[in-house]
């Protein structure tokens, strides 16, 4: 499914001037969307944190700094095209995790950790 | 007091504001969000160069000030705000590129990435100025700069490089800005002092260097160098296009209304 975002403007700045007004409805000339992932310091994994639009891979990089590590969140970034992400369907999700529900022993809630052991 | 020190920083600070003030006019009218974030970025890094120059010239007009009137009493105090605010047109010593309207993104990009790229050659000297405080401030804002200029320079490659249309508005900013670009090099009285003191960048050194970076960018872009342009020349003086008088109405508009209001 196919969503199309569509600018409005306001203030002293006319339409041709802003050149956002070349976007069309065309999804051609939309640029793709990308998804972000933001390491916030060595060590730690990439998290996802959201997505935004860019022409190509080097723009989305620089598109998620500006927009997603601007209040120091992040040492390392990466970028995939949303459309490559592939996700489990939430029609399935009863075949897919429920059965998992019933079987509390597979957690490690019934062992007693030692004191030194703070990162569990 | 070495007076072409006050005037060579406030030149470099106003630089720096005025140009963040244009940018900002990109503030919710970018074409994207993404990049009204971006430039609007680039905006708040200008305006913080800005406030360290300030900070710094309002320090040497105080003590300018106190050892020529020992007496102290009602004396005004410079501040960064002061400098900001309460200057008139013709005391600010600008580019005039940096005070050109926004025009369209392609334009504004333009003059981004020819300010930018003149920022980070001055710069890189100034790291070694004599002066301690301009080589801090001007190693500080290096890191930024460099972003600067390849943000922009990507945009001036993909706009050049890309449809018709971009292209053909491209070519219409270079026609437009292309004027502005000779001021860069050619240096005021406070320059040439500034640079002879070992404090300043020799400008004469850093055109080639400038219009090197610029043809390679451009060949990218497919974009003309312009040839035999005649140069605008005067900000650096206080002889302005008559664009400054509207951003400092916008401005200073606050202080001037409401006289030492505080947020």
């Amino acid at each position: 499914m196919n969503t199309y975002i569509r600018k409005f403007y306001y203030g002293d700045i006319p339409e041709d001037k802003t050149g956002g007004n070349i976007t069309s409805m065309d999804s051609k000339s939309d640029w793709p969307l990308w998804e972000v992932f933001i390491r916030s310091k060595q060590g730690l994994d990439h998290k996802h944190v959201g997505s935004l639009h860019a022409a190509d891979a080097q723009m989305a990089i620089e598109n998620a700094r500006d927009v997603y590590t601007r209040r120091m969140e992040g040492v390392s970034i990466w970028v995939v095209e949303s459309k490559y992400i592939h996700a489990s369907n939430p029609e399935e999700a009863g075949e897919l995790y429920e059965p998992a529900v019933d079987k509390v022993y597979r957690h490690p809630t019934f062992y007693d950790l030692p004191d030194e052991v703070n990162q569990m | 007091m070495n007076d072409s020190l006050i005037q060579y920083t406030l030149h470099l600070a106003d630089n720096s504001l005025i140009l963040g003030q244009r940018n900002g006019e990109w503030c919710g009218h970018g074409p994207v969000l993404e990049q009204d974030i971006a430039i609007t970025n680039i905006s708040l890094d200008l305006i913080g160069q800005a406030r360290n120059f300030y900070q710094y010239a309002a320090r040497l007009i105080n003590e300018n000030a106190t050892k020529v009137s020992p007496t102290g009493g009602d004396l005004e105090r410079a501040t960064e705000d002061t400098l900001a605010y309460l200057r008139k047109e013709r005391e600010f010593k600008n580019l005039l590129l940096v005070e050109q309207p926004n025009g369209d993104w392609g334009q504004s990009i333009l003059r981004q990435f020819f300010f930018s790229q003149f920022q980070y050659l001055l710069f890189e000297q100034l790291q070694n100025s004599k002066d301690e405080q301009i080589a801090a401030i001007a190693e500080k804002s290096l890191k930024e700069i460099t972003y600067h200029l390849r943000w922009s320079s990507e945009w001036v490659i993909r706009l050049g490089d890309g449809t018709e249309e971009s292209h053909k508005r491209m070519v219409k900013a270079v026609d437009e800005l292309w004027r502005y670009t000779g001021e860069m090099f050619e240096g005021a009285s406070y320059e040439l002092r500034a640079a002879s003191d070992g404090v300043g960048a020799n400008l004469s050194t850093l055109e080639a260097s400038w219009l090197d970076k610029v043809k390679d960018i451009f060949n990218e872009a497919s974009l003309p160098i312009p040839e035999k342009v005649f140069m605008q020349t005067g900000g650096k003086e206080g002889r302005h296009t008559e664009h400054l008088g509207y951003i400092l109405t916008e401005l200073q508009y606050m202080q001037r209304a409401y006289p030492n209001s505080e947020w």
